[in-house]
């Protein structure tokens, strides 16, 4: 256990920002004070999320290959090659890695088949499952024409496989909005009361960080003159996602604090800086400047691995401290009780 | 708080009379439970030690956790009954503690050195102001087995389901581990075994309720602080029991999780406790997440259409040339 309760009285009130400074705040002054609760020796309530680096990682190359999906399809219908090719092989290459992940964070790899006995729309899980199985089809297809090999495209198989690579890679872009944005409602429907409590922002946020680390991703695969849509969707995307993420920061409860404090709001402040200056570049330099476009979808790229890394961060801290389970919900209950 | 649209239909949220025929059970015995009346519990534990031996339960870490008697700390896959322990300076009810006559100050006999390192000699120290009112609290937790269980409704396997007896229990030979119950119970009550990789809470000895046997935990404890039964007589009972504490001068005992109107439409285990719920580690207002999943579904299909939107939009106006 953590030192933090050890030597505290079971019931001992103390500070919400749980601080171990005087309940004078001697040393800082709080622009709101602290409110007092009670714990059973200042031990959690719920349990912390027994995920680790991987969820939050596949949340990335999944938002990442959904949005490349989305590019890609685009492309294919307007007559960009280049960025048609980048979007399906970054598609298909990052949907890899997130099965993956996927698999590898189950306490029974084995056992992956098991998400397929059911359909439940109680369970995002369950949904998500269903929509990356649909896209997952999709993105196989249409990366695997780019990958034929010359030699193999006039035999039958080969024009099959081209044939059906537009239809199976609108097939990707139809599920990809869902790729991107269940994840978003996977860590909403929890009890970790950061996550709850932004369900209304997340998917923004999430589907925002989709589409710009796919846009940044085909800014560095692709060439310049065929780049533009890529451009336009990143910055879409890193303007939803800040928007997403500072209305979470808004939010009057308690539950802003596990975004706003700690290695949450580090990862978030770099993810923001990181975004805003992809973005910035992306709407001007990368018009011209290959390099500036390579530079500009790192950018983006890394603002969206720290974005994910960050709420999920906030999450797992809301569930720690007893005090974002006690305190609102004490709340709760003085609101309810003042109108009965 | 902001107000929420909550969902009608029964099966999500609210009260529901019946979740076993909810979930498809058409001949089934009426819904059964615990109800955990802690003003009786005497912290002998012999619930978490019967639930070890019955279910088969490995150890789960031989710490001392330096707070109290209590060193299981708190519901896991591998404690499935947990007897919290709270020393608070208040009197029990009515109950005299038999301190006030006693003498305070130095130690009648004549101090003695014993050579260890410490700031005064023992005994020496002034004892007045040690000589408080004081009670012990002692409950033991468990699995809700929630009428909306959070845990349930997530399960992507269908490994955790809704018995003929209305409780919640996980499949082992299903369970893939993917931990998302961990984090949707409003509890913190289920948990994944590291070395096993699955699931793990309590079952409400589903076995032993097959073979008409009353749970472990119930049937060992000495004191009938874990009753167990059909939920109405429980719940009968508790209210009794509520009462009759009250006109016996203990007006700080409430009830924990008895209302079909709470946020999980009311627990299968539920409790009588001598303070507020935080004071034992429980939630005070916990709510099922599936609550909000209509909300949840609504802004992550308008987060779905936006993405859709923007991508679309990124490919009008100009042509490559």
């Amino acid at each position: 256990m953590t030192g933090d309760g050890s030597r505290r009285p079971a019931d001992g009130s103390r500070p919400a920002d749980g601080s171990r400074r005087p309940a004078d705040g001697s040393r800082e002054q709080l622009t709101v004070p602290p409110a007092r609760f009670r714990s059973y020796y200042g031990r959690p309530v719920l349990k912390p999320p027994v995920w680790e680096w991987r969820i939050p990682a596949y949340f990335f190359t999944g938002g990442l290959s959904a949005g490349s999906a989305l590019l890609a399809a685009g492309a294919d219908l307007t007559g960009r090659p280049a960025l048609r090719r980048a979007g399906r092989l970054g598609g298909l290459a990052s949907l890899l890695v997130s099965a993956y992940l996927l698999v590898a964070d189950l306490g029974r790899p084995a056992r992956f088949v098991n998400m397929l006995r059911v359909a439940k729309p109680s369970s995002p899980m369950s949904v998500g499952t269903w929509i990356l199985t649909a896209y997952g089809a999709g993105s196989g297809l249409a990366g695997a024409a780019e990958l034929l090999p010359p030699s193999l495209r006039a035999t039958a198989p080969g024009r099959l496989l081209r044939a059906a690579a537009r239809p199976a890679g609108l097939g990707a872009a139809a599920f990809a909005p869902g790729v991107a944005s269940y994840t978003a409602a996977l860590l909403a429907q929890t009890a970790a009361p950061a996550w709850h409590e932004a369900r209304r922002e997340l998917p923004f946020v999430y589907t925002g960080s989709a589409a710009a680390s796919g846009g940044g991703l085909a800014m560095i695969l692709a060439p310049v003159a065929e780049a533009g849509p890529a451009r336009r969707l990143a910055v879409v995307g890193v303007t939803a996602e800040i928007v997403g993420s500072r209305l979470i920061e808004r939010h009057p409860g308690l539950e802003t604090q596990a975004y706003t404090t700690g290695r949450a709001r580090r990862l978030r402040r770099a993810a923001e800086c990181l975004n805003l200056g992809g973005m910035a570049v992306a709407a001007t330099l990368a018009r011209r400047s290959r390099v500036a476009a390579v530079a500009a979808g790192l950018a983006l790229l890394g603002g969206s691995v720290l974005q994910r890394f960050g709420t999920f961060e906030a999450g797992v801290a809301s569930t720690k401290d007893p005090k974002y389970v006690v305190v609102p919900q004490r709340e709760r209950l003085a609101a309810r009780g003042r109108t009965e | 708080m902001t107000h929420e649209p909550v969902t009608h239909e029964h099966s999500l949220y609210g009260p529901l009379a019946d979740p076993a025929a909810d979930a498809g059970h058409l001949d089934h015995p009426p819904r059964v439970g615990f109800f955990t009346d802690t003003s009786v519990c005497i912290g002998c534990k012999a619930c978490e030690v019967a639930c070890k031996e019955w279910n088969n339960v490995p150890e789960d870490g031989l710490n001392l956790l330096g707070m109290s008697f209590d060193n299981t700390g708190m519901l896991g896959a591998s404690s499935w009954r947990h007897v919290a322990f709270i020393e608070q300076e208040r009197p029990l009810g009515q109950q005299d503690a038999g301190l006030t006559g006693l003498p305070v100050g130095p130690s009648a006999t004549a101090p003695v050195d014993l050579g260890l390192p410490s700031p005064g000699l023992p005994g020496r120290t002034p004892g007045e102001h040690q000589r408080t009112e004081f009670r012990w609290l002692m409950a033991s937790d468990v699995c809700k087995h929630c009428t909306h269980a959070g845990c349930l409704d997530v399960c992507p396997t269908g490994a955790l389901f809704r018995t003929e007896f209305g409780t919640v229990v996980v499949q082992q030979d299903i369970c893939n581990g993917c931990g998302y119950c961990v984090s949707a119970c409003p509890y913190g009550v289920i948990d994944r075994r590291a070395d096993d990789g699955r699931a793990w809470k309590c079952t409400l000895c589903y076995d032993r309720l097959r073979g008409d046997l009353e749970p472990a935990c119930a049937k060992a404890c000495p004191t009938q602080s874990i009753q167990f039964g059909p939920l109405d007589e429980l719940r009968e009972r508790a209210a009794q029991r509520l009462d009759e504490l009250h006109e016996a001068g203990v007006p700080e005992a409430r009830l924990y999780g008895h209302d079909p109107g709470d946020g999980v439409g009311g627990d299968g285990a539920f409790f009588l406790l001598l303070d507020e719920p935080e004071v034992y580690g429980l939630p005070p207002d916990p709510v099922v997440p599936t609550r909000d999943l209509l909300t949840t579904w609504k802004y992550t299909g308008l987060a779905a259409a936006a993405l859709l939107g923007a991508a679309v939009s990124a490919f009008l106006g100009r042509r490559p040339r």
